[in-house]
């Protein structure tokens, strides 16, 4: 290489590496600002929580120096502590299956366009307007013997003889609010189902009916997998939720009337402001904190999964139909032709059930549609 | 040893009354007025000359924040609307709720943002005095005339021994426990046993007396602490016993008083007596159904201001009985106190001051039918016009305020050990044991 060719190349990754600072003082430029809201935000916040959590740290009278372990010793020894754990699981695990179950379930309702269904999406959706302490509030009045019309009401109308207790006992108490937060939060569910239940394209639905699936079988191997990455997200939502779970158990009871109601918010509320013992509440917090990171990697390690799978199996299967159900030169196929597919793919299975009469209507019906077309395409 | 300030604004009366309240003059006092038999030092609403403070603080027009918990509003608010009116200082009341109010002062303490005067109720106050929230008062308190005539209780639940800060000033007792027996509209029947204060025997007939034509004969907070420390203690009190130590540091809620009152209300329970709602009454509702004509006696706050909505004529009031009989009462109430970071402590001075005046005592606090601060104000015309009052005033005499530095947490807390307790007890048929064991956990909280 001549002089000049080596000084040109020199000036040329001079430049380029000139531009390359440049992008990249661009692009911190850009993040800074994130990145201040994080460090003053969540940083700062939690640092200062972890020293808390390290110290004899009263409310009224601050830090006295650090005492580690002696806070997370604390915690085992409180006779609240484990009844909270125990609590909060049992609490989340219903409410999240009730939740999720129910989102679905009106989600699959409303999903198709009828009559009454904008009426229904509404009346799901309007207790979301209310916000979780003026809910609480309105249920406590609600359930109350002194002040709320449910007994009353019930009473007139010959359903009971006594006035429901709502919150006399501990059952009594944990169902009325679980019932409170599905009256609640089902819409939210709801609506982010639906949101996962139209993105999936009519076509599958098509194909499978056309396939001779039945509903069963459209929404277990259709709309299930495919709803995954929305399921995913109500899950962790939901969760996540229900293990901060404390405004509606504090407003309705303030956690009583046994110490078994007591979430585990509610515990370091009162390890804080009643116990007067932020060192002891950060420490809870900390504990917390590092269950709810370790359930959402979780979730986030099943989800990554869950999409692995699905591009595995599932964005074959179209095209295995697609394969399967015409030939090279677009006519239809009067069989299947690989039975080694059949195990790949849902619909061919189906298809595959139903013989090659009714395959060759199916395949005609839809040798001119888009779904074909664009399916070929996909595969060429 | 140390003292805190001391007014009261409601109740917290003792036995005795020689002296004549204001003498039954209703005149509007001038401003700045000093307690009874105080003179003033300064001519009101000016600092001397000299630029000393004013033996009652000043009243310059300065405004004065003041916080109390919303469940004194109606005794609070009436006292501030009179001082406001009457002088030039003006003070800005903000009233929190009750359940938040523990945690706003904690994070006002930490963030030195107190306001210039706060109130608390009684029972929290050694803790709050021992952390140093409230200003030194004690050479003002001391040398404040009519001082002496302040309920001990108080004056003993603001003062920590070995504080240099002492402070604290209250008002509004709020309990003295009677019992009320209702005769609810168009249904008269016989209230006799519920008037009569002779032993915890004699109440569960009166409840069983009661327990008539659809109302239930008694009614209590079985998810309350705070209501049954209220309520019940004074049961163990009258018969002589106690419920802790001198220092707060032991539960003594497993004697053989106590147990007799547990056994007294599982029994009542079992029979179907006591209202169902008791089980899950964690406390707002507490009040309720007694002036709704749905129960026949109960233990209620001693202020006829409680019992708004129904009709006066037919409620009957004695006091708590013991176990083997006698009497007593919880003298509860608020204290107030200038704050460590009072940005106008003399101001303040003057409110707290006038608060203990003849003029508040009598013309606010007692026509209000609430039980005046002052013992030497008990017989006023107000309370003598009603035997009611009369019993409130006298009983508060021989009452008690229980003093432990974690009583929230040991008794008022939703999940405290206290609760745990008597529900144990009440609806779970604790046997003996499992109430000396529960009492220890009372004790282990204490003492944390």
């Amino acid at each position: 290489m001549s002089v000049a060719s080596r000084l040109t190349a020199r000036r040329l990754t001079g430049r380029s590496s000139a531009w390359t600072r440049r992008r990249q003082l661009t692009g911190v430029a850009y993040a800074l600002p994130t990145v201040f809201f994080v460090v003053v935000f969540f940083i700062l916040p939690l640092l200062l929580v972890g020293q808390m959590s390290a110290s004899d740290w009263k409310l009224l009278t601050g830090d006295k120096g650090i005492n580690f372990p002696t806070n997370y010793g604390a915690l085992n020894s409180s006779p609240l502590f484990w009844p909270a754990i125990e609590f909060t699981i049992r609490y989340t695990v219903i409410v999240t299956v009730l939740l999720i179950g129910l989102g679905l379930a009106l989600a699959l309702i409303v999903q198709e366009t009828s009559r009454w269904v904008g009426m229904l999406r509404t009346v799901f959706l309007l207790p979301l307007a209310v916000g979780l302490a003026a809910a609480s509030l309105l249920f406590w009045g609600f359930y109350s013997d002194q002040i709320g019309p449910v007994n009353p009401l019930l009473q007139d109308a010959g359903l009971i003889d006594k006035p429901i207790l709502f919150f006399a006992t501990h059952t009594n108490a944990f169902l009325s609010t679980v019932f409170m937060i599905i009256w609640k939060f089902v819409g939210l569910y709801m609506l982010i189902l639906l949101v996962g239940l139209q993105a999936i394209s009519t076509e599958y639905y098509e194909a499978a009916s056309i396939d001779g699936a039945g509903r069963w079988q459209i929404f277990r191997h259709i709309t299930l997998p495919l709803l995954r990455p929305s399921l995913a997200l109500a899950l962790i939502l939901c969760v996540t939720g229900s293990l901060l779970a404390f405004d509606h158990f504090y407003l309705l009871t303030k956690g009583g009337p046994t110490t078994r109601r007591s979430p585990i918010v509610q515990l370091i509320y009162q390890q804080a402001f009643v116990r007067q013992n932020l060192g002891t509440a950060a420490a809870l917090s900390l504990v917390l904190l590092a269950a709810l990171l370790i359930l959402n990697l979780m979730w986030f390690r099943l989800l990554r999964r869950g999409r692995q799978w699905h591009e595995r199996t599932v964005e074959p299967r179209v095209d295995v139909r697609a394969d399967a159900l015409l030939r090279a030169d677009g006519r239809p196929r009067d069989h299947l032709p690989v039975p080694a597919r059949v195990g790949r793919g849902v619909l061919v299975q189906r298809a595959g059930r139903l013989g090659p009469g009714a395959l060759a209507t199916a395949s005609a019906t839809t040798s001119g549609s888009s779904t074909s077309r664009k399916a070929c395409r996909a595969t060429s | 040893m140390v003292v805190a300030a001391i007014l009261i604004l409601g109740a917290c009366g003792g036995t005795t009354s020689t002296s004549t309240p204001a003498g039954g003059e209703s005149a509007a006092p001038p401003p700045s007025e000093a307690p009874a038999g105080s003179e003033s030092a300064a001519p009101a609403g000016s600092p001397s000359a000299a630029g000393a403070i004013p033996e009652q603080g000043v009243d310059d027009g300065s405004t004065i924040t003041m916080w109390s918990r919303a469940a004194t509003e109606t005794r609070v608010q009436s006292q501030v609307d009179e001082y406001n009116a009457t002088h030039k200082n003006k003070v800005e009341l903000r009233l929190v709720p009750t359940d938040e109010y523990v945690s706003v002062v904690g994070n006002a303490a930490t963030a030195n943002e107190l306001p210039d005067l706060f109130s608390a109720d009684v029972v929290f106050m050694p803790n709050w005095t021992s952390a140093g929230l409230f200003a030194d008062l004690t050479d003002r308190i001391d040398n404040l005339p009519g001082i002496e005539n302040v309920g001990a209780a108080h004056i003993d639940a603001s003062t920590w021994e070995g504080k240099e800060v002492r402070a604290a000033v209250h008002h509004r007792p709020v309990g003295v426990d009677v019992q009320q027996g209702p005769v609810p509209a168009g249904r008269p029947r016989s209230r006799q046993g519920a008037n009569e204060p002779e032993g915890i025997r004699r109440r569960r007939r009166a409840v069983q007396a009661l327990n008539i034509d659809g109302t239930y004969g008694t009614y209590f907070g079985g998810a309350c602490g705070g209501c049954n420390v209220f309520t019940w203690w004074p049961i163990i009190w009258a018969g002589g016993g106690d419920v802790m130590n001198a220092d707060g540091t032991e539960a003594l809620l497993n004697s053989a008083d106590a147990k007799e009152i547990y056994k007294t209300f599982n029994a009542l329970w079992d029979e179907g007596v006591i209202n169902p709602e008791s089980q899950q009454e964690a406390g707002p509702t507490w009040t309720q159904p007694f002036p709704a004509g749905k129960v026949g006696v109960m233990p209620m706050p001693a202020s006829l201001q409680e019992s708004e909505g129904m009709p006066l004529d037919n409620l009957g009031v004695v006091a708590i009985a013991g176990v083997n009989g006698g009497e007593s009462t919880f003298v509860g109430g608020d204290s107030i106190g200038i704050s460590k970071d009072a940005k106008n402590p003399e101001a303040a001075w003057n409110f707290i001051t006038w608060m203990l005046g003849d003029h508040n005592q009598v013309e606010v606090v007692a026509k209000g039918g609430n039980v005046v601060a002052r013992t030497d104000l008990a017989d006023n015309q107000y309370s003598s016009a009603d035997p009611r009052l009369v019993l409130f005033n006298t009983i508060a005499g021989k009452g008690k305020t229980p003093l432990a530095k974690n009583f929230n947490a040991a008794f008022n807390d939703p999940q405290s050990p206290w609760i745990q307790l008597f529900r144990a007890a009440v609806f779970d048929d604790a046997d003996d044991a499992k109430i000396d064991e529960l009492n220890n956990g009372i004790t282990s909280v204490l003492q944390e």
